[in-house]
């Protein structure tokens, strides 16, 4: 009969357990409960050309993407998750690990640069949007947002969401790898 | 400084905590008295460290210091002096902030109020909250500080949404807390008692009070939380069932069901086991709801993704907390021996019924919050489980809990008389059932079952109180003879009854319509004619409106109400808002709402006729009168002094 | 009456109250869970007809039209890849615009077109207290309010 009063607890360990395992899988970048699924995957990427964020005569667009593996981060000053992942893309910057290329979302250009500024500036360079057009093209619902774009210039993954050490280690950095030795 | 010196009163806190914690248990344990004496110096203390990190923190907000991560984020240099202040618990951290400032201001009271119970029953309720306030300030400490600096300071604030700059949104968070909070009085009880080993009548009797009144605060709680989303969304709408308001409703819901249950164990020294499960169920509810909403698993809606780390950290302190409590409780249960027993028919069947019923509706609830979860996390497809779930499952637990609550407060312990009974309440009985199909029907023209049943349930659990105050009045003193808890009881049940008519008719009778109006046009609707008279278009001090101007008669040409809603744009953050033009009564609302101008000077416009809406918050005031007039009765005044009493076995309280 | 028969009947009536409450819960969530779809999951038709879903997407371009008189509203839903068309009748939330995220949720007719009871603009998701959170959240359904920012913000 004693066991009757061990229900409770199991019952409640049950439970944690699932928690812990959404935890752990939100942690890892396998569950991400904004996830909507993307049609864009294995798509050529909407073809773009925005100004510079820095040099507003200069363009960035879907060429800059050829030949090579890049990241593609939205991003933006008013953006408070934004400043959670910068830090790491700082980091993978100095490890040269990817060239990230930046999408100014919506935002002012001074309070771009001053936030560039301040913080550091991890990417290759930043395309200017600020109307959000190409965000619209790209599927973008919110901001912070990465793509990873092939030597083709088609897009593999979209994370929406800030990007961890963890969420890279798991689920980008095999298929930059893997993406590098595909034949392009 | 200021900020820094927030920063350290926490840590202070947390040091207090630690002390509080830990101590005066040991000295229960080793029998040392000078260790116990601690627990009361260490609650002040922990007090006085809470109160001072949260002044700092006001302080900052205050003096618009914007070097403050936290503040430059929810406030800004133009934000009004009162908002300001409120702006403290806008966001995250500051309101985990003020949940530890509220956890530290229960332990306070317990410490203040508990003078004549035993010194080492307070030692150890007060190291148990002491546990639970390590938790919140660790977490604060290490993953949501209110006073990180920001390098390098920001200009200005990002501002408070004007949506929060409200007298109602003001006050809900705070009334929830302190209810949420207010159950880790009675949880600390529970778990004081089961490391004692010794489940009484006694600690029943000591925590009650502090119970109900944790309860009535959640009770207003969530019906500010209601009323606001009604008034303010210029929806009409007044429950979602989304998954934060069920985090609310959960504790609620089992929160009810102690506060009968620990009634049942003071009387009849029965139900202790069970008791003592929903106390820790009722604060593991809160925490879990704060888990949830926190953490991120729950919905997109509110994911909170920037750090996961937060969400492991709840779940440590969560499987530490409820997982402890509930090992506690399978070491210890099994010894305790209920005495008082019972026949079928008697007042414990009935409360142990209408406990069950709210276990499982808690269940459902629980069941309905998580599902969408559970098919996502296993990639089983992205769902939403809406409304009508909740309201399938409701009101069929609903009902028979009504029916039980007219008869069963007024029945014997021990054992009652089917047969008496039925002959003391087949009046009632039939009186209800002519009412449910009658008044409706008088009113209305028409009657669904649903509303029958609604109406007739309602006037069940008033008459059944009416019939049973008559029968104490007869055979006590008269009215002065009647127990402050008894009407108390009777004010509850009683606004219970108001609750179950407004929901039932204002759902079965509300007219609603979306209609593209002009100027100049009007619509009939439920005996009422609206006219859509004209819109200016009306400068604010930080907004520009369209101010509608809307002319209600009654179908003798008579004016019923002038309505002015209106539709504002906020100046600096382009944000519009709708402002509804509400004309409220007793027995029924007019609302009117301005959606968008559709051109050629039209515009679609939302008209609803409420009837009895006011109802819900009407008798969520009665059941929060009912719990401070059962709370305040002089039996716990009186209480420690016979807690000796009372520990030595049953008392036959038979009427009371 | 023995106490142990009593106990007997006791739990008798607790698990029967349990079981039959738990098949009430699980009926009725069998029936009343709505699913999400994209414009290219249901044209591919894997979305149920005849039964309440949720369609999500972008709003696209120069695509919301109003019947002239009427409260009637159509736009098409994308998810850049497909959309689908959408008619909805009544107050479209203040959030609403062309070329942000929607969510909708209603059925699909068999003219390919889906019919919107309900009809959710995305929001802001910078981070507040759950309950002033689910406030502004209902705000931004039910169309009192707009977030500061004008993309959306995890």
């Amino acid at each position: 009969m004693k066991a009757r009063f061990l229900i409770p607890l199991g019952l409640f360990l049950a439970l944690a357990g699932l928690f812990w395992f959404v935890l752990n899988q939100m942690n890892r970048g396998d569950y991400n409960p904004r996830e909507l699924p993307s049609a864009l995957i294995d798509k050529p990427a909407p073809t773009f050309s925005l100004p510079n964020l820095h040099q507003p005569d200069q363009t960035i667009g879907t060429p800059n993407f050829l030949g090579q593996v890049s990241l593609f981060n939205v991003w933006a000053s008013w953006c408070v998750s934004c400043r959670v992942e910068h830090p790491f893309f700082m980091e993978l910057a100095r490890r040269n690990e990817v060239p990230i290329y930046g999408l100014n979302y919506k935002d002012e250009r001074a309070d771009a640069l001053r936030w560039l500024d301040q913080l550091g500036n991890p990417y290759v360079a930043s395309a200017f949007d600020f109307e959000g057009r190409v965000g619209i093209d790209w599927g973008v619902y919110g901001v912070p947002e990465t793509f990873v774009v092939d030597k083709a210039g088609k897009i593999r993954m979209r994370f929406p969401g800030p990007v961890t050490e963890a969420i890279w280690n798991r689920k980008f950095a095999p298929l930059i790898a893997q993406l590098r030795s595909e034949q392009g | 400084m200021v900020p820094e010196l927030g920063h350290f009163a926490l840590i202070l806190a947390l040091c207090v905590a630690i002390v509080q914690a830990t101590v005066p248990l040991a000295g229960t344990v080793w029998r040392v008295p000078g260790w116990i004496a601690l627990a009361r110096p260490a609650a002040s203390a922990q007090m006085l460290f809470l109160v001072l990190a949260f002044g700092a923190l006001v302080w900052s907000f205050i003096a618009n210091d914007f070097s403050v991560a936290y503040v430059a984020q929810n406030s800004n240099s133009a934000l009004p002096l009162e908002y300001r202040i409120s702006a403290v618990w806008g966001g995250h951290e500051g309101s985990l902030l003020l949940w530890g400032l509220i956890l530290g201001g229960w332990t306070f009271a317990v410490a203040m109020f508990s003078r004549r119970l035993p010194d080492d029953m307070v030692a150890r309720v007060i190291a148990v909250m002491g546990l639970i306030s390590i938790g919140f300030l660790l977490f604060m400490l290490l993953t949501s500080n209110p006073f990180d600096r920001l390098v390098p300071p920001a200009p200005d604030g990002r501002d408070l949404n004007p949506l929060l700059q409200d007298f109602g949104l003001i006050v809900h968070p705070p009334m929830l807390y302190m209810g949420y909070v207010g159950f880790s009085v009675a949880f600390a009880f529970a778990i004081a008692a089961l490391i004692e080993g010794r489940l009484d009548a006694t600690w029943a009797r000591w925590s009650r009070p502090w119970t109900i009144v944790a309860w009535v605060f959640m009770t207003f709680g969530i019906a500010l939380g209601s009323w606001w989303a009604y008034y303010e969304l210029g929806w009409g709408g007044w429950w979602f069932w989304d998954p934060v308001e069920n985090a609310s409703f959960m504790p609620w819901l089992i929160g009810t069901a102690l506060i009968h249950s620990l009634a049942v164990s003071e009387k009849r020294n029965t139900f202790k086991n069970w008791t003592v499960l929903l106390a820790i169920f009722a604060f593991s509810l809160s925490l879990l709801g704060t888990f949830l909403v926190r953490s991120g698993v729950l919905t997109s809606v509110h994911a909170f993704a920037s750090d996961p780390a937060r969400g492991i950290f709840i779940l440590a302190f969560l499987l530490l907390v409820i997982g402890g409590s509930l090992a506690l409780f399978a070491w210890r249960a099994p010894a305790v021996k209920s005495t008082g027993h019972f026949q079928l028919v008697a007042r414990e069947t009935a409360m142990l019924s209408g406990n069950v019923l709210l276990v499982v509706a808690m269940g459902a609830v629980l069941l309905g919050t998580l599902y969408p979860l559970i098919l996502d996390a296993f990639a089983l497809g992205k769902i939403s489980v809406g409304p009508p779930y909740f309201n399938a499952v409701f009101v069929p637990l609903m009902a028979p809990l009504l029916l039980i609550l007219g008869v069963g407060p007024h029945m014997r312990w021990k054992q009652d008389d089917a047969a008496t009974l039925l002959r003391r309440y087949r009046f009632v009985l039939l009186v209800s059932v002519v009412a449910g199909i009658l008044l409706p029907l008088v009113a209305y023209g028409t009657v669904t079952p649903g509303v029958g049943l609604g109406v007739a349930l309602a006037c069940w659990v008033v008459g059944g109180s009416v019939v049973d105050l008559g029968r104490r009045v007869r055979t006590s003193r008269g009215l002065r003879g009647v127990p402050r808890s008894y009407w108390g009881m009777t004010t509850a049940h009683a606004g219970l009854a108001v609750v179950v008519v407004g929901v039932t008719l204002t759902s079965a009778y509300s007219t609603e319509s979306d209609v593209r109006m002009a100027p100049g046009e009007s619509l009939e609707m439920a005996g009422y004619t609206f006219h859509f008279d004209s819109v200016d278009q009306v400068a604010g001090p930080n907004y520009d409106a369209s101010f509608g101007h809307f002319r209600i008669t009654a179908a003798d040409g008579s004016q019923v109400a002038r309505l002015n809603p209106e539709k504002r744009i906020y100046r600096v953050q382009t944000m519009p808002m709708t402002e509804a033009g509400i004309d409220g009564g007793l027995f029924r609302d007019l609302f009117i709402a301005m959606g968008e101008p559709l051109g050629d000077g039209a515009w679609a416009v939302r008209i609803y006729h409420k009837p009895f809406i006011a109802w819900l918050w009407l008798g969520a005031i009665l059941m929060g009168c009912g719990g401070l007039l059962a709370a305040s009765d002089r039996r716990y005044r009186l209480a420690v002094k016979s807690a000796q009493a009372a520990t030595v076995g049953p008392v036959a309280t038979a009427e009371s | 009456m023995k106490a142990r028969h009593k106990r007997i009947i006791f739990v008798a009536i607790a698990i029967v109250g349990v079981a039959v409450a738990a098949a009430l819960a699980l009926s009725a969530l069998q029936s009343n869970i709505a699913y999400f779809f994209s414009p290219t999951q249901v044209l591919a038709g894997e979305a149920p007809k005849g039964k309440v879903f949720r369609l999500g997407g972008m709003v696209v371009e120069g695509s919301m039209a109003r019947k002239p008189g009427e409260l009637t509203v159509s736009f098409a839903v994308t998810d850049t890849a497909k959309s689908v068309t959408v008619s909805y009748t009544g107050i479209l939330p203040d959030l609403f615009g062309e070329g942000q995220g929607v969510v909708t949720r209603g059925k699909l007719g068999s003219d390919g077109v889906f019919y919107a009871e309900e009809v959710l603009a995305k929001h802001d998701e910078s981070y507040m207290p759950p309950e002033v959170q689910d406030a502004v959240d209902k705000a931004q359904k039910m169309g009192v309010t707009k977030p500061a920012a004008s993309g959306g913000n995890y």
